[in-house]
């Protein structure tokens, strides 16, 4: 009953966010009834819509985000919660609570909470705004001698992430998303500043606070590190191996220090104990660290306090200006309690733990110098962590909030220094000032993607970027891209090697080709991302769960045989002996929802280790439990609850049936694949199932039929294609007005679709058409991959699109009033609009519809002459409003457009903001840019008239010819398979799917084509259009799914004869954008010397580039002007003659840094 | 040499006719009127209104050739070609409205037009003998009598979609007697041209033309025209008993009959040339699949503006003026 009422609850919601699902609640699903025998092992993959209804594609940004906004602000004001005055001791301002987007007053307990946005997210695409929510604080201040509460307090804005639960978008229905003008497939994840989508990409880097271990064997040098991470501090620790000795490097510590001295100045005074902690009884360790307690008897360290003395004189201190000066015990203390290993905090100076984890570092590089296979790998998966849009957004918060306190701070000093005030002062009117900073801060640093952390000194450039709009693909494909920190420069291949622990967390296809090849990784469809969990309570589990507390544990039994430790997020917390009953119990309290489900635990026996994360960052993703006896927990029934509606995904997590795994659990685990390997009775220790195979695919490389038939560098470009194909881009196309915008006119759903293409709906929003493609040679046009395009299928309509693009005008206003104003038509002796007019309204505006040719003018501007002139000394008030200058917009183009919309708003400075699209249409042309979608890519060569094509039996002319050179070296086999499963799918009337590692079976396509009259194999007996014969072997014809690519000959297509020069040089420009020439280059220069055509060199290097007349004194050697040389003071032996103009710059240049170039002239001839 | 084209499985032999005079010695394979006339064979099969299918027996492939491609791009017919857009709110774009009204296939003689002079002036260039003049006029409104909770944009606004039959012909000048009963309509008049939805409207007109397939598709007669060769299957030895099920199952039905438990030919007109028979290794040698060369099964699908035998007989007009004007040329005297 209580499931019954749960699951009800949560597909009422399902269907509120988001209707794309409601196929699944249909009575017939994707061809299935309800009353259908449902198979588990075919049927489990149901799992993955209905976790993707719950989770959806970008889940882990909105999941970050919405952590950002409701927990870690709130955690953020805590942690600076007080703002004092050094002036008045009696004042105190403090922070109670912080709310994004709704005042405290408008919390209802039952009532969802009003959304305070700004305006409509596509309001804020268009008019340039920032979608932005206010941050409210509840604060409590003293005025005078009262205490008194403030509440709503707005302390800036928030840019707020679309769907995210701030979001306006957030649990409505499909029909107010289209009274918003928004998209309902549309994925969200992203903000919208000053009218650009932006996406802050997730950053992958290694875990913090965990112990990595390294080995350098060529140096012979081992290090463990640790990269600390709190809110105030970050900071590297290093244990390291120096002539078989152990040292501890820091940053802060000007040299590394013995490690004996620091575990004696973190109070493990006995050696007896420091050998117990690092080796326990394992002699080998110990002839191993023997070394290093001679090290410190040598320097004659014995106690904790020589120690500290030893410790604090290394530090390298940076005090702050006024701050005590500290004693080097005081130096050594602040440091051990501090700055190393930071992230472990120090009570009331107890340093035990401190000292057990740099034990642990320690044994771990001793466990290395032992053997050296025990390091661990920087690479591997389980060894990272991925920061969130949340995440980064929290620290630039935290970083903003504590500038805004210290200026507030600064503000508030400044007043209260005054000795004697009029009226009482309010804290609460000097706050307002600084309220800009906030949420500038917050817009500039998304709009620009430069993060500067000041607590950190952290810079970092290129974190947001502009959303792709190219398609609908490239937009999601963007939301599950992952930028790793690595240097793109380096030259070491492991960061970018295909890691098997990626497996079924990343993307393994879906990487750029060239310089950020493996650095950028993609997600895999059914992955979710953690956020922070509390740490405490799980460790009061722990010890419910028969940990032993490591505080009371005794030193000589730490390492004992047998002796697990349990580390919570890489900490040492406690130990067990029953480290395989332990793991299980938790695992069941996990199982039965008792600890959140994506904290994991997995044991480590060669470190004799029980792990357990409970931090945010982490990979995971759902897994089928398998029992026992080695059955899959999700029986029939379940998965027959699920299609019926009753169950949603997140039943079966809490009914155990699955679970999420990262990938350090993953490893600890024994996954079968299908269903079928279950029953293998060789494996009985098998623990999970995989739901769907396919799910190793992320959502882009998901859209190829067969992948699991190419070879898999096809895969990867077809990757990169696919993001290019111009499409469908979203319900709202029409209404958006981009910079730059691609659709294609009749876009169609592939006829071999994928199931990854139905779950992200890119069946509603395709890119590409089925054209009938005949795989042979026609008329040698097709080599090198050119495409044969059938004329008439282009007259149809066959990739034909549209090409939008943006002009931006704005109306300025000036200091002195006058303002950009625009005027209207200027008309000819018989009151026609001149020429360059023709498509302008009275209102000097593009009028929609209208054609644009080269030189036409779109908007009518005028600027006034005088803007610069100061209000005081104008002379003539009226004349500044008559002297206009016009300044029109207007239309650059070969092709003719056509004005598609104008939009006139106001933007954010009360500058009126003038958008005009325009819109051309484009029919395929030479050298147009198509390709299938297996990562074969040509360009048309050729367009043919229909007659002269062949045809088959039934008279159909293909709409493509490929050459058949395509298929040998790249093997793309899938594309062969996606021909036959396409051609069995026309005949049958259906659609086919060429899912990865599934799909329809190629046996049976082939009887569908026999039972239709069609070869087996797909070759069809053709004849000739040119002659009517038959033609001798016989064809691959079918359909193949094209996409048409954004490359198109009319952008790129530049010729020049004259035209523009530099002005600095007097050559020809460079660039199709500045009507440039073509460059002769060195080495088509040094062609023409070796033939010797002296001529020729002499015409293209300098006649027609930037020949120049200068007069040279033959006397002197120097150029002189007007026939008079003016070093000789004469005009006696002055000589006309040509040289490149950049020669004569030359020897100008040279001669005003005292270098006197002279020519000597002789007669050649 | 046969005039069978052999099909083997994987490739196709004896494809060219040899028919030609000095291909062999001994043989006369000069021209003859006479011994063609005697020969040239039409079987009509069915003609209707959109689909005609005739057997052309007899005759060499590049004539037959040549009906096909010329009934492709060369008999006119009329289309849409300029529209001048007045006002178009919808949400479609004036270029892709324009293109889907050029691919609508007219119903107009088009004999009762003349060539429209492109060197003319645009304003000289249409006359009421060259140019159909079509409008469309139509503002889409809501439906008062809409029936209560319908959510159908059909039942809720007047107007809503909008079809070729919605194009309405303005007879221009000497056009009104000329079209008298019959006025211009669209062959199919249910192709969808747009969606409207309250307060949209699309006020434009349509100049169509005369004009030929190998300019734009839209001017093309059919949908598509072309033939096959006569499929001929035989068989070399008995095929007997369950062999012969099996051989009859890899033809279409009808091809193979089974006559005292032994396969026979029945219908090879019937066989779309899978070539499954060939990929089963029992039949090795058994049967031999083939096509006569010179038998041409046409078929020709008409878009509708004129009937598909009036179609071919323009062909043959047209490839009969091609002859004639070569034959007037310089180079043939």
């Amino acid at each position: 009953m209580v499931n019954k009422r749960k699951a009800s609850q949560i597909t009422r919601e399902g269907m509120v966010t988001d209707e794309a699902f409601q196929p699944l609640l249909q009575e017939t699903y994707k061809g299935k009834k309800l009353t259908d025998q449902i198979n588990t092992a075919e049927d489990k993959w149901n799992l993955l819509p209905a976790f993707l209804k719950v989770k959806g594609l970008v889940k882990q940004h909105l999941d970050s985000f919405n952590y950002f906004v409701d927990t870690d602000l709130k955690k953020i004001i805590k942690a600076n919660e007080l703002v004092l005055s050094d002036v008045d001791p009696e004042f105190y301002l403090k922070y109670l609570d912080i709310r994004v987007g709704h005042k405290s007053s408008n919390v209802q307990s039952n009532k969802p909470v009003p959304k305070e946005v700004n305006l409509v997210p596509h309001h804020c695409r268009l008019r340039d705004l920032t979608y932005s929510a206010p941050i409210y604080v509840d604060v409590e201040y003293t005025r005078g001698r009262k205490i008194i509460v403030h509440r709503d307090l707005e302390i800036g804005r928030m840019p707020i992430m679309l769907r995210s639960n701030k979001c306006l978008l957030d649990g409505i229905d499909d029909k107010q998303m289209a009274s918003y003008d928004e998209c309902p497939l549309d994925p969200g994840g992203y903000f919208i500043v000053n009218g650009t989508e932006k996406v802050i990409l997730v950053q992958e880097q290694l875990s913090k606070n965990r112990i990595i271990v390294e080995a350098d064997e060529k140096k012979n040098i081992v290090q463990a590190s640790v990269t600390s991470s709190t809110h105030e501090r970050k900071s590297k620790t290093y244990v390291i191996t120096k002539n078989e000795k152990i040292y501890l490097k820091h940053n802060s510590i000007s040299e590394d220090i013995p490690i004996v001295i620091i575990l004696k100045a973190a109070g493990i005074i006995s050696d007896l104990e420091i050998l117990q902690l690092v080796c326990g009884d394992d002699s080998n360790y110990q002839d191993l660290f023997a070394i290093n307690f001679e090290e410190a008897a040598k320097l004659e360290i014995f106690t904790q306090q020589q120690a500290l003395h030893y410790v604090g004189k290394r530090v390298k201190t940076i005090r702050r200006a006024g701050a005590p000066k500290l004693s080097q015990l005081q130096e050594g203390i602040e440091a051990i309690a501090t700055t190393i290993i930071a992230h472990i905090t120090v009570a009331d100076l107890q340093f035990r733990e401190k000292a057990l984890y740099i034990a642990m570092m320690t044994r771990r590089v001793l466990m290395t110098m032992h053997n050296p296979k025990m390091v661990d790998d920087r690479d591997y998966v389980g060894n990272k962590r991925l920061e969130l849009a949340g995440q980064l957004m929290s620290l630039l918060f935290e970083d903003l909030f504590k500038k805004f306190n210290s200026d507030f701070k600064a503000n508030i000093d400044k007043i209260l220094k005054k000795p004697s005030r009029v009226s009482e002062f309010d804290a609460l009117l000097s706050i307002n000032i600084h309220s800009n900073n906030i949420t500038m801060g917050m817009n500039r640093a998304i709009s620009t993607g430069n993060w500067s952390l000041k607590r950190f000194k952290m810079e970092r450039a290129g974190v947001t970027h502009v959303l792709s709009r190219l398609s609908y693909i490239s937009a999601l494909g963007m939301m599950t891209r992952i930028s790793s920190q690595f240097e793109k420069s380096r030259k070491v291949s492991g960061p970018r090697a295909l890691q098997p622990s990626q497996f079924g967390m990343l993307c393994t296809s879906d990487t750029p080709e060239g310089e950020a090849c493996g650095l950028v990784k993609n997600l895999a469809l059914m992955t979710h991302i953690t956020t922070d969990d509390e740490e405490d309570p799980i460790r009061k589990l722990c010890f419910v769960l028969g940990c032993e507390d490591i505080l009371e544990v005794d030193s000589a039994t730490l390492h004992s045989k047998g002796n697990f430790g349990i580390y919570l997020n890489g900490t040492l917390i406690g130990t067990t002996r029953f480290p395989a009953k332990f793991v299980s119990d938790f695992r069941n309290l996990r199982r039965t929802g008792k600890v959140s489900a994506f904290i994991s635990i997995y044991t480590n026996t060669h470190q004799a280790a029980v792990h357990i994360a409970t931090d945010g960052g982490r990979i995971c993703r759902p897994l089928i439990i398998v029992d026992k006896d080695n059955k899959s927990k999700v029986k029939a029934k379940h998965l027959a609850k699920l299609m019926q509606g009753n169950w949603a995904f997140d039943d079966f997590l809490q009914h155990g049936l699955v679970e999420y795994l990262d990938v350090n659990e993953e490893n600890d685990s024994l996954i079968a694949i299908y269903e079928k390997d279950l029953i293998d009775p060789s494996k009985t220790n098998i623990t999970h199932l995989e739901i769907e195979p396919f799910t190793v695919l992320g959502a882009v490389a998901g859209l190829i039929p067969y992948p699991h038939h190419n070879q898999s560098p096809r895969n990867t470009y077809q990757c990169a294609m696919g993001k290019q194909a111009i499409g469908a881009i979203a319900y709202n196309q029409f209404r958006r007005i981009d910079t730059l915008l691609y659709l294609m006119v009749y876009p169609q759903q592939p006829m071999v679709k994928t199931k990854t293409i139905e779950l992200i709906d890119y069946d509603k929003l395709p890119a590409g058409q089925n054209a009938t493609v005949a795989v042979m040679s026609y008329s040698g046009y097709d080599i090198e991959d050119a495409l044969v395009l059938n004329k008439a299928s282009i007259d149809r309509g066959f990739g034909r699109c549209q090409v939008l693009r943006k002009n931006t005008v704005t109306l300025k206003r000036y200091p002195n009033h006058s303002k950009d104003v625009l005027s209207g038509i200027r008309v000819d002796d018989n009151d026609h609009p001149i020429p360059p007019h023709a498509s302008l309204g009275i209102d000097g505006l593009g009028e929609v519809g209208t054609k644009l040719v080269n030189g036409q003018v779109y908007v009518n501007k005028s600027v006034p002459v005088n803007a610069g002139e100061s209000v005081l000394n104008k002379t003539e008030p009226n004349q500044s409003t008559e002297s206009m200058r016009e300044t029109p917009a207007y239309y650059k183009g070969a092709e003719p457009a056509y004005v598609d919309q104008v939009m006139m708003s106001v933007s954010d400075n009360d500058q009126a903001l003038i958008k005009v699209l325009l819109r051309q249409t484009r029919r395929p042309e030479l050298g147009d840019k198509f390709s299938s979608r297996h990562g074969q890519k040509g360009v048309c060569g050729i367009i043919v008239q229909q007659e002269d094509l062949p045809f088959n039996d039934d008279g159909i002319s293909p709409d493509i010819i490929m050459n058949p050179h395509g298929f040998p070296s790249r093997m793309t086999v899938g594309k062969m398979i996606e021909l036959i499963s396409g051609k069995a799918g026309v005949l049958n009337g259906s659609l086919e799917y060429g899912t990865c590692f599934g799909g329809s079976d190629l046996e049976e396509m082939s009887e569908v084509l026999v039972k239709n009259g069609f070869n087996y194999s797909g070759k069809d007996m053709l004849y000739s259009g040119i002659t009517g014969e038959c033609l001798q072997a016989y064809i691959f014809f079918g359909p193949i799914y094209y996409q048409k690519l954004k490359h198109m000959v009319l952008d790129k297509m530049h010729a020049r004869a004259r035209g523009p020069r530099a002005v600095l040089t007097r050559q020809p420009t460079e660039g199709r954008s500045r009507d440039g020439g073509l460059r002769l280059g060195e080495m088509e220069r040094d062609c023409v010397i070796a033939y010797g055509a002296s001529q020729l060199l002499l015409e293209r290097l300098m006649i027609s580039s930037d020949a120049f007349e200068v007069d040279i004194c033959n006397k002197c050697g120097l150029m002189g002007y007007n026939t008079w040389c003016t070093t000789c003071n004469s005009s006696e032996n002055v000589i006309k003659m040509t040289i490149p103009y950049a020669a004569k710059l030359l020897f100008q240049e040279l001669i005003s840094m005292n270098i006197a170039p002279r020519l000597k002239l002789g007669d050649v001839f | 040499m046969s005039n069978i084209v052999d099909i083997e499985y994987n490739r196709v032999n004896n494809t060219t006719s040899t028919d030609f005079p000095g291909h062999s010695s001994g043989e006369d394979f000069s021209w003859d009127i006479e011994k063609f006339k005697n020969n040239f064979e039409i079987k009509i099969n069915s003609f209707n209104e959109r689909e005609g299918n005739f057997d052309l027996i007899n005759i060499d492939t590049s004539i037959a050739n040549a009906f096909r491609r010329i009934m492709i791009a060369e008999v006119p017919s009329v289309a849409a070609e300029t529209i001048y857009i007045f006002n178009n709110t919808s949400v479609i774009q004036d270029e892709v409205l324009s293109h889907r009204i050029g691919l609508i296939p007219l119903k107009v003689d088009p004999d009762v037009l003349t060539w429209v002079d492109p060197s003319l002036d645009e304003k000289d260039r249409h006359t009421d003998e060259n140019t159909i003049v079509l409008s469309l006029d139509v503002t889409c409104t809501h439906n008062p009598n809409a029936p209560e909770g319908s959510t159908d944009p059909k039942e809720l606004y007047r107007n809503a979609h909008i079809y070729a039959k919605d194009l309405k012909f303005e007879p221009q000048g000497r056009q009104i007697e000329i079209f008298k009963g019959r006025p211009v309509v669209a062959a199919d008049p249910d192709i969808l041209l747009a969606k409207l939805r309250p307060g949209q409207e699309i006020h434009l007109r349509a100049h169509c033309i005369l004009g030929v397939g190998s300019d734009h598709a839209k001017f093309s007669p059919v949908s598509t025209a072309s033939y096959r060769l006569m499929p001929v299957i035989d068989i070399k030895e008995p095929i007997t008993g369950q062999e012969a099920k099996k051989f009859q199952k890899c033809f279409p039905s009808g091809v193979i009959g089974i006559k005292n438990d032994q396969a026979v030919v029945e219908n090879p007109r019937k066989d779309t040339v899978s070539r499954e028979v060939l990929r089963h290794p029992e039949f090795e040698g058994k049967v031999k699949l083939g096509r006569k060369r010179d038998h041409f099964i046409f078929n020709v699908e008409s878009t509708g503006a004129m009937p598909p035998d009036e179609i071919f007989i323009k062909s043959i007009r047209v490839l009969k003026s091609k002859a004639d004007q070569l034959r007037n040329s310089p180079i043939s005297q």
